[in-house]
């Protein structure tokens, strides 16, 4: 969510040809992206590829140049750049349906894109590998407020769709990048945001889905109405990153929007505190619409960008948000405030009016962008604890910091137990940005210790898959690879993302050929 | 079919369950797994398997983290006694599927059974954080973990929910749980005018209110709209409810603060002993004809009036009559599936019980079932498309 990683990054991305270094000093030839699994396509299936590209798509939606791939070489997750071979732009599901097909029958692989804003790498193309993007589908095609539905296409922006059902009703999910980033995405990433300790994830509003497989046939999962007979495909499809095909029509839930919302700001000496606090908060039976915490650094950096005269000394601020309806908002309210005073807070902001409550939300979502103003660079994490956890997670993260000698901000999904620590770094600075990447591995490892996962919606992409086996063994890696080989036998489908390791499936559709990777050792055949 | 003795095995641990897998693989048997064995009659009926799995070995409530609102129980966990644990902590699974004694954890998932609960906090498949599964080739596999946000790997918890144990045996789930409310209490609106309730019904699905349910039903030419509450200030909100799209609707209007036998007695429409039970996959603007399709054939109905999901239960009747009732509801509620859940066996064995498929979509739930149990050693041929 969170969706920027500073514009400075990507000024010195641009400015500068030598390629970065994959985090943790990834070694060259892990370098994502440049050896799918599916054999590389020789350049004359390309070229006949291409051919067919611009009959279904027209001349001027298959781009090919270099300087024009560039626009699509990384997603939000800048660290990583790879140059596809081409780039489409379908203009509708037909299109898609037919190029995803033509793929299918060259053995091309290709990765799916929306806007481009995640953060896990996770739209990453494939070198020799075509990038199929979504952004030209994006008609909402149906507002059926009777039944609360929404059916558009996979390029609509997150935010229209509120805009669309609006004033009364309103699309939950809200990751931080709402206005950029696409429905297609929020569904292949399973997309949070700040409200969904209350109201749930992307995979709790889709109803349905029209998909097209990777062998270029369509599939209707779900539709209006819940319960389909049957496995639950949807559940399965929502947040398996492209990995399993493309949505091209998608069916969501939209909800009322609550009375009143109620919001404030308490601000402690210690993150140890504003933790209790939450813990306090949730104890008592309250379910804030947003929970969100910023540690010191974090109020410092969005300060300079949000003015909000929130105290630059204290050691944590903690955004609490209800809503509903007036007479419960009031009641809890009530308790939310003698709960932060009890544990301590130095002062407790009340907005008293929608601007300051506009303000008091400025502040927390600047905390990415505004993170550029006091550190050349960052690196940002995504990781899980369960709640209580917390305390311990901030101290190893104290120490981290004082080991490695650089800087951490904290701003988290408090309710959640979603963290995102940003790693400040100086990328010009020998050797920072390895240590910066292996100081936020470090934050990673600490989370799955705690109980918790590597990735709460950002999802896992390139970046984190070098983490799966520390949440999964080999059994549970080896289940996850049935689902796909159900909807991917071929693998085409955004191939090398997710899984930590290349793998195969047993039933691959025509000749059997041995892979080279099976030819090498390096994977096996499942 | 029909044999008296079939082989029965109560694995104690996850372990036991992979092991019992893997030899009836390699053995070819086939195998039916049991929770509480309330809901053995759903789905189609299917040949005597050769050995019987019980998870009433498997009943531990392995955690409950009150402070993170998470508890983690193995398949076999009465989810009455779940509740109790949970109730005594103010804590409570969001999942009311009709109460029956035995009821576990494991099958209510594996079934997808909810209840009014569902309106605001979604079925099984939501409530579900992490799962661990035994499966035919022997292994024991686990996805999601124990932590209610988490995007790592692909979301088996879903796929198993709801799967009818074709797909392997849920051995263990991690949940997530919500505060219990302080009060409850239901705004009641009555009235004997399907249009009327429907109306009603959509007016508080669209107002700003907070419900924790809302429900419609219908039983002997009598109506109810049922809005309920839960928090600090549930009566002040069930008020402002019967307050909500108030006109000349012919509606009678209460508020109901000890509400739990209503609800429970709502619940119980979902289920038939003797009599068959039609889940019809409903939506808000289809609810009138739900409606009237309930009284027509003299039913009972009980409904989530925002998504649609209605339960219809009519009494017993000769199987012809039963058939022919099903076929009327198909036929007069179409496009909208209904599946028939609880049923007589000779009604079963007449009819597929879920209902017409769409060709494409089981094509690729074959190809499913094919990767996770490519023997059919799981519960076979219950399942949709005789999976």
């Amino acid at each position: 969510m969170d969706g920027s990683l500073g514009t400075e990054r990507e000024a010195e991305g641009a400015a500068q040809e030598v390629p970065q270094p994959g985090p943790l000093g990834g070694r060259p030839d892990e370098e994502p992206g440049a050896r799918p699994h599916p054999p590389i396509p020789e350049t004359r299936t390309v070229e006949r590829l291409l051919e067919r590209l611009r009959v279904i798509c027209g001349e001027g939606n298959v781009i090919v140049h270099e300087h024009q791939l560039r626009t699509y070489q990384s997603d939000g997750l800048l660290q990583y750049k790879v140059l596809p071979r081409a780039a489409v732009l379908p203009s509708d599901a037909e299109e898609v349906r037919e190029v995803v097909r033509a793929c299918y029958e060259s053995e091309v692989p290709w990765v799916a894109r929306g806007a481009g804003s995640g953060l896990s790498g996770g739209a990453l193309p494939i070198e020799d590998g075509l990038l199929i993007v979504l952004t030209r589908l994006r008609r909402i095609l149906e507002v059926d407020l009777e039944n609360q539905r929404v059916v558009c296409e996979p390029g609509v922006n997150n935010v229209a769709i509120s805009q669309a059902v609006g004033p009364t009703h309103f699309f939950p999910p809200d990751p931080s990048s709402q206005i950029v980033c696409t429905i297609g995405g929020n569904v292949a990433e399973n997309s949070g945001g700040a409200h969904c300790f209350k109201y749930g994830f992307t995979t709790n509003y889709i109803t349905g889905l029209e998909v097209v497989l990777p062998d270029g046939e369509v599939v209707t999962l779900g539709g209006k109405e819940v319960d389909h007979p049957g496995y639950d495909l949807l559940g399965a499809f929502v947040g398996s990153e492209g990995t399993l095909g493309v949505a091209t029509k998608i069916t969501l839930r939209v909800i009322p929007k609550p009375e009143v919302a109620r919001t404030l700001v308490a601000f402690f000496d210690t993150t140890a505190q504003a933790g209790q606090a939450v813990t306090d908060i949730v104890g008592e039976g309250v379910v804030p619409g947003a929970i969100e915490m910023m540690d010191r650094l974090s109020i410092q950096a969005s300060e300079q960008m949000a003015h909000a005269g929130f105290p630059l000394d204290a050691g944590a601020g903690l955004l609490v948000e209800l809503d509903g309806s007036e007479a419960e908002c009031e009641t809890r309210f009530e308790d939310v405030r003698r709960i932060c005073t009890h544990v301590g807070a130095r002062e407790v902001r009340v907005a008293r009016d929608e601007a300051e409550r506009e303000l008091m939300w400025k502040m927390r979502k600047a905390a990415f962008p505004a993170m550029g103003r006091i550190s050349p660079h960052y690196y940002v994490q995504d990781s899980v604890i369960p709640r209580t956890r917390l305390p311990e997670v901030l101290a190893r993260i104290d120490e981290l910091q004082a080991e490695y000698g650089l800087q951490v901000a904290n701003v988290f999904h408090a309710g959640d137990g979603n963290l995102h620590p940003l790693v400040c770094y100086d990328g010009h600075s020998e050797g920072e940005a390895e240590r910066a990447e292996e100081l936020a591995g470090k934050i990673v490892l600490a989370c799955v210790d705690a109980g918790g996962s590597i990735t709460g919606e950002h999802g896992v992409g390139v970046d984190k898959k070098r983490y799966m086996p520390n949440l999964f063994d080999e059994a549970d890696l080896a289940a996850f690879q049935k689902l796909r080989c159900a909807f991917d036998p071929a693998q085409r489908a955004n191939p090398g993302k997710v899984m930590p390791t290349p793998r195969l499936c047993g039933e691959v559709p025509g000749p059997y050929r041995r892979h080279p990777l099976e030819v090498a050792g390096l994977a096996e055949r499942f | 079919m029909a044999q008296a003795v079939l082989r029965s095995e109560r694995p104690a641990s996850a372990p036991d369950a992979a092991a019992l897998l893997r030899s009836a693989s390699e053995e070819g048997r086939t195998v039916r797994f049991r929770g509480g064995g309330t809901k053995l009659g759903w789905g189609r009926l299917a040949p005597e398997p050769d050995l019987a799995v019980s998870t009433g070995g498997l009943e531990r409530l392995v955690e409950h983290n009150v402070g993170d609102l998470t508890a983690v129980a193995e398949a076999g966990v009465a989810l009455a006694r779940a509740q109790e644990a949970f109730a005594a902590e103010g804590q409570m699974l969001a999942l009311d599927p009709p109460a029956i004694d035995g009821s576990t954890i494991g099958g209510v998932i594996a079934t997808g059974d909810s209840g009014p609960l569902r309106h605001r906090f979604g079925s099984p498949r939501d409530l579900i954080i992490g799962i661990k599964v035994a499966l035919p080739d022997g292994t024991i596999a686990k996805a999601g973990g124990k932590v209610i946000k988490n995007v790592a790997g692909y979301d088996l918890a879903k796929l198993f929910s709801g799967a009818f144990g074709t797909l392997g045996l849920i051995t263990e789930v991690a949940l997530r749980l919500h505060p219990r409310p302080a009060a409850m209490a239901t705004a009641l609106l009555r009235g004997a005018d399907p249009g009327a309730l429907a109306a009603a019904a959509a007016a508080l699905s669209h107002a700003p209110l907070e419900q924790l349910a809302l429900d419609v039903s219908w039983a002997g030419g009598q109506g109810a709209v049922l809005s309920r509450f839960g928090g600090a200030t549930a009566r002040e909100q069930a008020e402002a409810a019967l307050r909500e799209g108030r006109d000349a609707d012919g509606l009678t209007r209460e508020v109901v603060d000890d509400d739990e036998q209503l609800w429970r007695e709502q619940c119980a429409r979902q289920r038939s002993q003797g009599g068959m039970v039609v889940r019809v996959s409903g939506l808000q603007s289809r609810l009138a004809d739900i409606l009237r399709a309930a009284e027509g054939h003299g039913a009972t109905m009980a409904g989530r009036a925002g998504s649609g999901l209605c339960w219809l239960a009519l009494d017993e009747r000769e199987s012809h009559e039963a058939l022919a009732a099903v076929e009327d509801l198909r036929r007069e509620l179409k496009p909208l599936r209904c599946v028939v859940l609880d049923a007589p066996e000779d009604v079963r064995a007449a009819l597929d019980p879920w209902g017409p498929h769409d060709d494409r979509a089981l094509a690729l739930m074959r190809r499913v079932k094919q990767q996770f149990d490519p023997q059919g050693v799981c519960n076979p041929g219950i399942f949709v498309g005789g999976m």
